[in-house]
């Protein structure tokens, strides 16, 4: 009897194990070996097809001379001013979705149609939209009396323009989940607040805002590890890097180090770097989530 | 014109019995929420013009001539609507290439990848499986290492098998599964009752039975949600695409367009580069105002289950 049941759990171990194989493969083979690999490649001087010449830590040691290297990280970080802007945006939104008005599901649509567009298409699109004489952005301010400068040719706009870009394309999806979560508060707490004399904006700061909490920092979670490997709208928008480097993301500058200099090695260096960075900050945001956090019910 | 207008919709499905009427003033109340739900209508109709705009903008563009494109002051409506814009732009026959190479891309990924998911999903939810934490753990580990980290040891990989300027690189990987997919899949199958796999056993199915017959026609609903997400995710790539596709015939859409865009701005035919943005995005537009509201919701329920 035991020895029967045994068999049967053997069997469907095996069956358990074949069930979950292509995964595991998949993980070993195009996950774990390559960031071995990549940990290796990182120490050696190596143009991708030739001999891997170990040369330690020095391409670490470069990287942090490297001004353009810098630049791009800093510019990576700076994109990220767009994510709490774009949160506070939704949240608004999928407040005023929240509503009994007619419309809704148009409107609901029509935010979203950003989201799920190619983001290729629309950085060709905005590219053309930010052109300093005949783009729509530009015509638009003129309307009201606004002399817009060249977007993308400025140092100065260059970076807002992309942020600008990346705000309208992710609205709808964080409005979709504001709502869902704004959606599933009980009623009876806001009743209860009303009774108790306070006013939509404290309704606002302490019911909404609290109970939204785990998605906002889901969406922050999400958007940081998105927004630190910023690169197609980079590439498209700003073939070069924009004008003195101004709009090079770190990943955009990986890729023209690896595929267009073959500094292999070196490319790799950065990209564990960046990848480390990512890992940090996304562990900093969990301890803070932790610590911050409380139970509702 | 009920009175109870409160500004959160319920979504228990139930009323609190006792209150019949707002306790105060019940007239000023319901018309505030009425200046209130216009106000926000006026507001969420001006958004929506920002939100629609850029896009509008794109297929007025794609209908001018290039004499209207450049025109001062702008022309917002075509005078003549150069249809033939759409006509011309299949002379590059790399767009017609591109749809073709985005399609076995995406569709070849999502298929394979959608069944090696939700085997995976259901080994991990249902069944007695061994080393399920260091499996779990090893996925866990996976999900935090971006691809801009993997992307050149992987590269190197496939350039030496060749794969190089091949559609392989894009495909192979991602039928292995993904991650994500598989642990929302294993959510869904969490609210599956184990009687009924139980006495499918006892009926003497095998497990591939159990999985074929039984659990994918339950999570079929979950699984047709992340096909039409991850569907949209592959067609729209470009990272992974311009990395290996170098001639123009093997390129994936995305690519082609780009291309297109660095071509034709120099002979300033912003009307062409418009049409194939626009039609590139077209395939997938359809298919999210087609299945939007299960699209939308799929995307609420990742999201806060996530």
């Amino acid at each position: 009897m035991a020895g029967s049941a045994s068999r049967l759990h053997r069997s469907e171990h095996r069956w358990a194990l074949a069930f979950v194989a292509a995964p595991v493969i998949g993980y070993l083979l195009f996950t774990l070996y390559p960031v071995c690999f990549a940990v290796y490649a990182s120490l050696t001087n190596w143009n991708g097809l030739g001999v891997m010449r170990f040369v330690g830590l020095d391409n670490y040691v470069r990287l942090l001379s490297d001004a353009n290297f810098l630049e791009s990280i800093y510019n990576t970080f700076f994109y990220m001013i767009g994510i709490p802007i774009g949160l506070a945006v939704s949240l608004a939104l999928a407040v005023a979705m929240n509503r009994k008005i007619v419309g809704l599901t148009a409107f609901r649509t029509i935010y979203y149609v950003p989201v799920i567009s190619s983001l290729a298409a629309i950085a060709i699109l905005w590219q053309w939209a930010y052109n300093g004489d005949f783009g729509l952005v530009n015509q638009a301010l003129a309307l009201v009396g606004i002399d817009g400068p060249n977007w993308l040719a400025s140092t100065f706009w260059a970076k807002p323009a992309i942020i600008l870009m990346a705000i309208w394309k992710g609205l709808g999806f964080s409005m979709i989940l504001y709502l869902a979560a704004i959606q599933s508060v009980p009623r009876s707490l806001y009743e209860a607040a009303q009774l108790d004399g306070a006013n939509g904006w404290q309704r606002f700061r302490t019911i909404t805002l609290p109970m939204v909490r785990p998605v906002t920092f889901f969406l922050v979670v999400t958007n940081v590890i998105g927004g630190a490997q910023l690169f197609t709208e980079v590439n498209i928008m700003t073939p070069t890097g924009g004008p003195e480097y101004s709009t090079a993301s770190a990943v955009w500058h990986i890729w023209r180090q690896a595929f267009k200099y073959q500094q292999m090695g070196y490319a790799t260096a950065m990209a564990i770097v960046l990848g480390l960075l990512i890992l940090v900050v996304t562990l900093i945001q969990f301890r803070l989530n932790r610590r911050n956090s409380f139970d509702i019910d | 014109m009920s009175l109870t207008t409160a500004p959160s919709r319920n979504t228990l499905g139930f009323t609190p019995p006792v209150r019949k009427a707002p306790g105060r003033a019940p007239m000023s109340r319901t018309t505030s929420t009425r200046i209130g739900d216009w106000l926000v209508f006026v507001l969420l109709s001006v958004g929506a013009v920002v939100m629609i705009a850029p896009l509008a903008w794109m297929v007025s563009t794609s209908l001018k001539t290039k004499n209207e494109v450049f025109a001062l002051p702008p022309v917002w409506i075509p005078e003549v609507p150069q249809w033939e814009t759409y006509v011309r732009m299949w002379q590059d026959s790399s767009i017609l290439t591109g749809f073709q190479n985005s399609f076995i891309v995406a569709a070849s990924v999502t298929v394979l990848g959608m069944i090696t998911c939700s085997m995976a999903a259901f080994a991990i939810a249902k069944m007695r499986l061994p080393f399920r934490n260091l499996i779990f753990i090893g996925m866990l580990t996976g999900i935090m290492i971006p691809y801009p980290t993997l992307m050149i040891p992987q590269f190197v990989m496939f350039s030496r098998i060749g794969w190089v300027d091949t559609l392989l690189p894009l495909i192979v990987p991602a039928i292995f599964g993904n991650i994500l997919v598989i642990f929302f899949l294993r959510q869904y199958l969490e609210n599956v009752p184990n009687s009924i796999i139980e006495a499918a056993k006892i009926d003497g199915a095998n497990f591939w039975q159990i999985f074929w017959r039984l659990i994918f026609p339950i999570i079929r609903p979950a699984v047709a949600a992340q096909f039409i997400l991850w569907f949209m995710m592959v067609w729209n790539d470009y990272l992974a695409p311009i990395l290996y596709l170098n001639t123009p015939e093997r390129q994936t859409l995305q690519v082609v367009i780009a291309n297109m865009n660095v071509q034709y701005a120099t002979q300033r035919d912003y009307p062409l580069i418009m049409a194939a943005s626009f039609v590139a995005l077209l395939p997938i537009l359809a298919i999210f105002l087609i299945f939007q509201r299960q699209i939308i919701e799929s995307v609420a329920l990742t999201g806060t289950k996530g």
